[in-house]
């Protein structure tokens, strides 16, 4: 049997509802692995994405952190799909894009009281937030896009099954979904 | 105290009242009851809720659609300047800018003592004498500095708009060039009677004979869409006329309902009897709201004299009269679908198409909708008779067209002529030289280079709606694109993802090369783009939202490539930039506190 294909995928600011999506592949998941092997995933819970075939992100890019893993991910996956309208629009986390970010920090840590310790946070150790949400294809190239929220399971099955074939993935009637 | 409701009622009693409680005048009880506070009151929407028994989501949901209904406060005088191409070309961008530091606010937002707001606004309609404006609805035309401060001042103290110097209101026809349709002697009712010798079958014929072609874009037989709407099964007929001229650098409606009011009337009276229609509608662009009057009055003249209501010129069972509707700033109700939607109350919308207007349009029923010059062109043919009309222009497109003609040349305006004119012969007679390009029939048509202008106009080489807007060789063509493609993202109805999202796209793309970050890639993504708007949109205007792109890209391409950073992929925006908000809030400058460029 030739090597397996491996596979990586992470979420940035999502919801993690495209992952939750793409186990609705149930049974064909043990279809799957016989033919690719997860890297970083949240399933393996490897910390860093090595080389892979398909990298797959949800979510768009809304702190420091998210760059730099989604950089990550271009240097190492040959193939890099945006799935889900957080990683193709920015989707519900742009929805602050309208505020401004400093009024957003000064309501929730220092106006609105319960949250408020007084201060904002400002551990090194915490990515600093960008001032407006990203779609992933604004920060580096994107191959392909998954739209819906989320996709459907037989959309992620089809559009990976079609790559892993060897096929340019189609998406047909009932399986684009935009909202 | 006078209640709340009860202060509400004073106003929009009357109005309700006038227009019969109809639902389906929503859109125009909303205009008018705007007209009260310069917004719609919550409390008005509640009072409107209950009389006409329609829920309060919905009459936000069509006040929310229209970019001239406002639900806040939008100052006592809203600013719109138009924000075509050419008002760009005539130095509109500054004066906004300097009339935003004259009145102390920003762009976009309601000054603080509830004043004043300034923003932009798609094509106002004034390309000829621009730049142009709407405030509170009016428009100013031919801005300069002067004229600016001094409309500055006016708002500053307040002067009602009925008390600005008349001539800034001034509207001119510039006709340059006149032909059989502008330079016709016919007096009103001549066309009718000898339509009433006629009568409906002959009426059809001749149109279909005359080769007429519908002059809103798209050029569907007339003669077709008349005879299809007779023989549709109704209860009742209506015609339609579609004065709601959005597209960018077209405005011979505007002129042909200024100087031949009567002769549009007299076009539409003369579908009526042809299709058996009793009831007909203009729909007048918002921007054309100062017509409005001279237009009721060119009615009212027509009803005295026998030439609508009850037994026009004595035919009995001849019955037509026509109420005029004002759109509210919205692009996407010029297409026939939509606008009939917006006609009958809701969002201007764009229906499934089939089943056509034709057979189901008001109210479901057959409809017969065509351009403003469509009407005055049938009236023409049916005076002149289908052999002689047939006789101007070219095989497939008989008659004479109106061009509008705008950008860089001493002669802007109207221009009438026979269908067959070469882009080349258009530019002599307004004068342009040095011409680098002509977008022909708007933002929706085509870009003709300079290697094109032999091209003649007409529908077998070159359609047009009438746009006609000159570029010389100090513009630059992606700019103009660029302008373009922000227009079709702002009039997107947003009904259908592919053009919601895709003019969306475009628009992010088409900045991201603007700030110097485009790349190779940004045009390969722009042409994936194109691909998915033609193929998937749900009506006209998704379809062609890419035309201006693809076609610059055509003939223009190094005015892209010069704007690209690199071969390579490069990031739409600057990352480091876009943390130090959030650097100065926490006062962070640690090395994770920034992003280095790739590569670097
Ligand atoms: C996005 C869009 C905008 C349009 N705007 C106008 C318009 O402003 N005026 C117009 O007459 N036709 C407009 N049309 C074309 C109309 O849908 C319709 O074809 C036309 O009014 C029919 O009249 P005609 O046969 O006399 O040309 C538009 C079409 C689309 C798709
Ligand atoms: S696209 Fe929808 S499901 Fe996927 S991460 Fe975003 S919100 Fe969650
Ligand atoms: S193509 Fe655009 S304008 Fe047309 S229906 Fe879709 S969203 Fe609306």
């Amino acid at each position: 049997m030739s090597k397996k294909l491996r596979v990586a995928t992470t979420s940035l600011a999502g919801c993690f509802g495209c992952h939750m999506s793409a186990l609705d592949i149930d049974e064909r998941l043990f279809t799957l692995l016989n033919l690719i092997e997860f890297d970083r995933s949240p399933l393996t819970d490897i910390k860093h994405c090595g080389r892979c075939y398909i990298g797959l992100i949800e979510g768009g890019v809304c702190n420091a952190e998210n760059v730099h893993v989604l950089r990550e991910f271009r240097k190492n996956c040959k193939i890099l799909i945006a799935i889900g309208s957080c990683a193709i629009t920015g989707g519900l986390p742009a929805q602050r894009n309208h505020l401004d970010l400093g009024s957003c920090l000064t309501e929730v840590y220092l106006t609105e009281p319960g949250l408020a310790h007084g201060y904002i946070p400002n551990d090194p150790e915490l990515p600093l937030p960008l001032d407006k949400v990203h779609p992933l294809h604004e920060v580096v190239k994107i191959d392909y896009f998954i739209p819906g929220c989320p996709p459907s399971g037989d959309a992620i099955w089809k559009f990976v099954t079609d790559l892993i074939a060897g096929k340019t993935p189609e998406l047909g009637h009932g399986l684009i979904k935009y909202d | 105290m006078v209640s709340d409701s009860g202060l509400h009622a004073t106003y929009l009693g009357p109005i309700l009242e006038r227009h019969g409680y109809a639902a389906t005048s929503l859109l125009q009880i909303l205009r008018e009851a705007q007209e009260h506070y310069g917004y719609i009151h919550p409390s008005a929407i509640s009072y409107i809720s209950v009389k006409l028994g329609i829920p309060r989501a919905r009459i936000e949901g069509v006040a929310g659609f229209y970019s001239f209904l406002h639900l806040r406060p939008h100052g006592e005088y809203r600013v719109l300047f138009s924000d075509n191409i050419t008002d760009r070309m005539l130095g509109s961008q500054p004066l906004l800018e300097e009339m935003c530091r004259q009145l102390w606010l920003q762009q976009g937002k309601v000054s603080e003592d509830g004043l004043v707001s300034i923003n932009t606004t798609s094509c106002t309609g004034m390309c000829d004498q621009g730049p142009a404006m709407l405030v509170n609805g009016r428009a100013i035309t031919r801005l300069t500095q002067q004229r600016v401060q001094e409309i500055g001042q006016l708002i500053r103290n307040r002067t009602p708009l009925s008390d600005w110097p008349s001539d800034f209101f001034a509207v001119d026809d510039n006709i340059r060039r006149s032909g059989p349709l502008l330079g016709n002697t016919l007096a009103p009712g001549a066309v009718l009677s000898t339509a009433l010798t006629l009568g409906s079958e002959n009426i059809i014929e001749e149109i279909k004979q005359s080769g007429l072609r519908g002059r809103g874009g798209a050029g569907f037989p007339a003669g077709l869409k008349w005879e299809a709407c007779r023989n549709a099964p109704g209860e009742a007929r209506h015609v339609v006329c579609n004065a709601d001229e959005g597209e960018p650098g077209t405005f011979k409606d505007r002129v042909l309902l200024t100087r031949q009011a009567d002769l549009v009337f007299e076009g539409m009276t003369l579908c009526a009897l042809a299709v058996g229609a009793q009831h007909g509608y203009l729909y007048l662009r918002g921007e054309y709201r100062y017509l409005l009057e001279p237009l009721q009055a060119a009615l009212q003249r027509r009803r005295e004299n026998k030439l609508l209501g009850k037994n026009i010129l004595g035919q009995p069972g001849f019955d037509f009269d026509i109420v005029i509707h004002l759109g509210a700033g919205a692009y996407i109700c010029g297409e026939e679908s939509a606008l009939i939607e917006s006609l009958e109350g809701k969002r201007g919308v764009p229906r499934n198409r089939p089943p056509f207007p034709v057979t189901h349009g008001y109210l479901q029923q057959p409809t017969a909708l065509d351009n403003v010059e469509t009407f005055c062109a049938a009236a023409l043919a049916i005076h002149m008779g289908a052999e002689k009309y047939r006789a101007i222009g070219t095989p497939k497109s008989s008659g004479s067209k109106l061009i509008s003609v705008s950008g860089d040349c001493p002669r802007p305006g109207i221009y009438e002529y026979p269908f067959g004119v070469s882009v080349r012969e258009v530019l002599a007679d307004c004068g342009a030289v040095n011409t680098r390009a002509v977008q022909v029939s708007g933002p929706s048509g085509v870009c003709v280079a300079a290697s094109e202008f032999d091209h003649r106009l007409g529908f077998e080489d070159l359609p047009t709606a009438g746009a006609f807007m000159v570029f010389d060789d100090s513009r630059d063509l992606f700019e103009v694109a660029r302008n373009f493609v922000h227009f079709f993202a702002h009039e997107s109805c947003g009904f259908c993802t592919p053009c919601r999202v895709g003019t969306a796209l475009l628009k992010q793309t088409m900045d991201k090369i603007a700030a110097g970050h485009g790349t190779q890639y940004d045009l390969h993504e722009i042409e994936n783009l194109d691909q998915v708007l033609q193929t998937s949109s749900h009506c006209g205007l998704g379809r062609t939202a890419c035309n201006p792109v693809l076609h610059t890209l055509r003939h223009f391409r190094p005015a892209y490539e010069s704007r690209l950073k690199s071969l390579e992929f490069k990031p739409a925006f600057d990352l480091d930039g876009a943390l130090a908000r959030a650097r100065q809030m926490t006062g962070r400058d640690d090395a994770g506190a920034h992003l280095k460029t790739e590569g670097a």
